[in-house]
């Protein structure tokens, strides 16, 4: 069988959530390889969320925020955008190429998006293929 | 003692049940970790569906509820409330979406229930991590703010003080009023504006429960639903208020005058002015701007002819601190300035009006007093009026901005009146008249030979300018005096060039100028258009993000007089709801700082959008305002010694949930 990549995606509760929930009221069909994790903003993404979820297993990890200016909670999002560059670069001391965290914004009316960016991530970790940590030798000499 | 979990799955009838295999799930589920049962149940929402869930928890002695049913949006408060009202603390239970998320989404059968599995996985182990929480009971202050003295505003405080609430209103202008202040007639009815309005501006003035704070602005607002604090700057007005009379024997003897604001700078005020004669409160200020005293350190008339002796030029202005459980934001918008389109020649061709400056110029109190002449006193034979001037426009505004069809249709009928054979044309891209009694007045209009050219006009010229461009195939003969408009007739499919005597533009309702400054203030999101954004754009109209704010009028979007209204009313009921509550419950999964962990590096300061974490110097500790926190979690991500738990999205609930999904 070919390679299906498990994903864990944190999602954010008003609008991207939302919006993935409007995908489904509208019947959009999309690859269910990605486990939701909600929390209340993307600004309260931790960056051991992203760890643990790699250290589980992941093979990437999605997060998903309101647009700029529109965050629930006045910035929150901009806040991740700031850490998430920085997480990246960890991600790459580790061996785990970067590509493997995502970052995006899906509104609560973006249903149609929330569909496309799945698919697409999907699709993009399926071409990376699996995340072996321990058979990645950089992993060894960064530890080290 | 280990957690007791049970866990049901919902068929949601063939919602879920259609594409996921629920008896797998549940199958599945009783052999995770903690759960002492697992169910499947046709509809978990229904009476039965509840009243089993209660059931369970009385007589298994639950102590952790997992409902996979349909997403939390939804029904997550439905279950909360049945745990409760078993005996269960209602942050025990714990919803996996299987239905938006995963049975709605999903094609494959066998994928869909993988999936279901493991978003059960995750919340059964995010349930065995859960900690009960109490929701917090806060007083609410028994008064309302409303920001900005428009109808909309207007409209608010009266229904709100007419239930008895204390209510305080704040006018950045000498006078409240607004845009509606301004207006002839309204449309469709034709019911002279001033009349209709005029008596509600002077009931807010004279209401007992109405303390009209005008020519003020806020300065600062912190706080919370039903205990904000308010800082209103009031402005120095040089004039004692209380002693003031209103007898306006100082506006008649101050020798300077500048252009009216209220009449758009068609006509002449003094420098100590009450911008209309119907101005609530009736009271004069001193613009500083223009008085001769503040300019030059002479003059001093008004004080000398003021026989209470109300002038005081060393007035300062001065801070009130209000309380208030609500707000309601009634800011309004502002007129898109016409000079921003040069094409149309607005501020360049004498005989091109903006649509505020119509009102005034048709305005029975206005400069000409009613008549409609051109600015040397010609009667003028024929009239353009062109709609959506920077509205419906990818280089202005895309939105419509719903009122110019109206009261351009409002315009053709007044021009009419008054001069029954002048030529009226509107240049429109469509009709929109949606409106009650709308679309009959379009029809009356046309009935009253008012000639509509289904085209965007592009270019305005002077009769100079034409002549000097003109190729003259067309014979338009055309005078100095005259301007030119050109469009499209998409009808007729060919360019028309039509000769006019004057020119009324219907500039784009925008928010204005300050909305940002605004929306920080009251922490207020705005739309890619710059107005205020609602919570929701069906559901929750007047609502917003900033629970206990509300909005009103023209503030949150382009609206005719019914629409601002009926948003008026909308807010006071929001927040008559919330201040007859007397007491709310708030978030009960705010942060909680741990002293002993925290280094007092006060990153978490900076972070937090509401100003809720404070320093305790001494002990050099972040100290949490619970009360301000709205619980988004960013503190806690941002604490680099682990200090900061976010309840009920704590790490160890996260990561539990994190291997939870992972798990299968
Ligand atoms: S609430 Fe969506 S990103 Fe902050």
């Amino acid at each position: 069988m070919s390679f299906e990549p498990k994903i864990v995606g944190f999602l954010c509760n008003w609008c991207s959530y939302t919006g993935a929930d409007l995908a489904g009221t509208s019947r959009m069909k999309y690859l269910p390889n990605v486990r939701v994790v909600r929390i209340m903003c993307s600004g309260r993404l931790d960056p051991t969320f992203v760890m643990k979820a790699f250290s589980q297993g992941a093979d990437a990890v999605l997060v998903a925020g309101c647009h700029p200016g529109d965050c629930h909670y006045q910035n929150g999002n901009m806040k991740t955008l700031r850490r998430i560059p920085l997480l990246r670069r960890t991600l790459a001391q580790l061996g785990i190429e970067p590509e493997r965290l995502r970052l995006e914004w899906v509104s609560a009316s973006e249903g149609e998006r929330y569909q496309s960016v799945v698919n697409e991530f999907v699709e993009q970790v399926r071409k990376l293929g699996p995340l072996n940590l321990e058979l990645d030798p950089s992993v060894e000499r960064a530890a080290g | 003692m280990p957690k007791k979990i049970g866990v049901y799955i919902c068929h949601c009838g063939s919602n879920i049940a259609g594409t996921v295999d629920v008896e797998a799930v549940a199958e599945f589920a009783k052999g995770l970790g903690g759960v002492t049962l697992a169910k499947d149940y046709k509809f978990m929402c229904s009476d039965p569906g509840q009243d089993m869930l209660k059931e369970d928890i009385r007589s298994s002695g639950l102590d952790g509820v997992v409902i996979a049913a349909c997403s939390p949006l939804m029904h997550e408060l439905t279950f909360r409330k049945a745990a409760l009202e078993a005996g269960l603390n209602p942050f025990l239970v714990q919803i996996a979406n299987i239905r938006e998320q995963c049975s709605w989404v999903t094609e494959d059968r066998a994928l869909a229930t993988q999936k279901a599995k493991a978003l059960v996985a995750g919340a059964v182990a995010r349930a065995l991590s859960h900690e009960p929480l109490e929701m917090r009971r806060v007083e609410v202050q028994p008064s309302a703010l409303i920001v900005g003295g428009g109808i909309a505003g207007i409209q608010a405080a009266l229904d709100l003080a007419d239930a008895g609430v204390q209510v305080y209103m704040v006018e950045r202008e000498p006078t409240i009023g607004g845009h509606m202040a301004m207006f002839d007639k309204t449309f469709p009815t034709l019911d002279c504006s001033a009349c209709i309005l005029t008596p509600k501006m002077t009931a807010v003035g004279s209401h007992p429960n109405i303390q009209l704070m005008a020519y003020s602005e806020v300065e600062e607002v912190s706080g919370y639903i039903g205990n904000f604090r308010v800082k209103v700057r009031r402005k120095a007005a040089y004039v004692d208020h209380d002693k003031c009379t209103g007898c306006g024997l100082c506006m008649e003897k101050c020798p300077y005058k500048v252009d009216s604001e209220f009449d758009q700078g068609l006509s002449k005020r003094r420098a100590i002015y009450v911008p209309f004669p119907q101005a609530v409160p009736n009271k004069p200020v001193i613009d500083r701007d223009a008085c001769a005293y503040f300019k030059k350190g002479k003059c001093r008339v008004c004080e000398k002819v003021c026989e209470p002796g109300a002038i005081d030029f060393e007035q300062q202005d001065s801070i009130e601190e209000i309380e208030t459980g609500a707000i309601i934001v009634s800011t309004g918008f502002q007129a898109m300035d016409m000079t921003a389109m040069p094409q149309l020649g607005y501020g360049k061709h004498a005989e091109v009006y903006s649509a505020l400056e119509f009102e005034r110029l048709n305005n029975a109190a206005g400069p000409t007093l009613g008549k409609i002449v051109t600015k040397d006193g010609r009667e003028p034979t024929s009239v353009a009026i062109l709609h959506c001037t920077g509205s419906r426009d990818e280089n202005y505004h895309r939105y419509c901005s719903r009122v110019c069809c109206m009261y351009a249709l409002k315009y053709a009928h007044l021009i009419k009146e008054k001069i029954p054979e002048a030529a009226v044309y509107q240049f429109y891209i469509d009709m929109r008249c949606f409106g009650k009694g709308y679309e009959e007045f379009y029809q009356r209009l046309q009935e009253e030979g008012v000639r509509f050219i289904r085209g965007k006009a592009a270019q305005v010229w002077s009769g100079k300018e034409y002549r000097a461009i003109a190729t003259d195939d067309t014979g338009l003969e055309v005078d100095d005096a005259q301007l030119v408009v050109q469009a499209e007739d998409t009808l007729l499919g060919k360019l028309v060039r039509v000769p006019v005597d004057m020119i009324v533009l219907t500039p784009a309702f925008e928010a204005r100028d300050d909305a940002e400054q605004v929306g920080k203030a009251f922490l207020l999101n705005r739309g890619a258009d710059g107005f205020f954004l609602e919570q929701h754009p069906k559901l929750a109209p007047v609502s917003t993000t900033n629970d206990g704010v509300f909005i009103a009028g023209g503030c949150q979007g382009p609206k005719d007089i019914p629409d601002t209204v009926a948003q008026g009313s909308a807010a006071a009921s929001k927040a008559l709801s919330l201040i007859t509550r007397r007491e709310i419950e708030i978030e009960a999964n705010t942060a909680y700082i741990d002293e002993e962990l925290c280094s007092g590096c006060k990153n978490c300061l900076d972070i937090c959008p509401y100003n809720a974490i404070d320093f305790d110097d001494e002990k050099n500790r972040a100290v949490l305002n619970e009360a301000l926190c709205k619980a988004c979690g960013t503190c806690a991500a941002t604490c680099p010694s682990g200090a900061i738990r976010a309840r009920h999205f704590a790490d160890d609930q996260i990561f539990a949930e994190i291997e939870g999904v992972m798990s299968i």
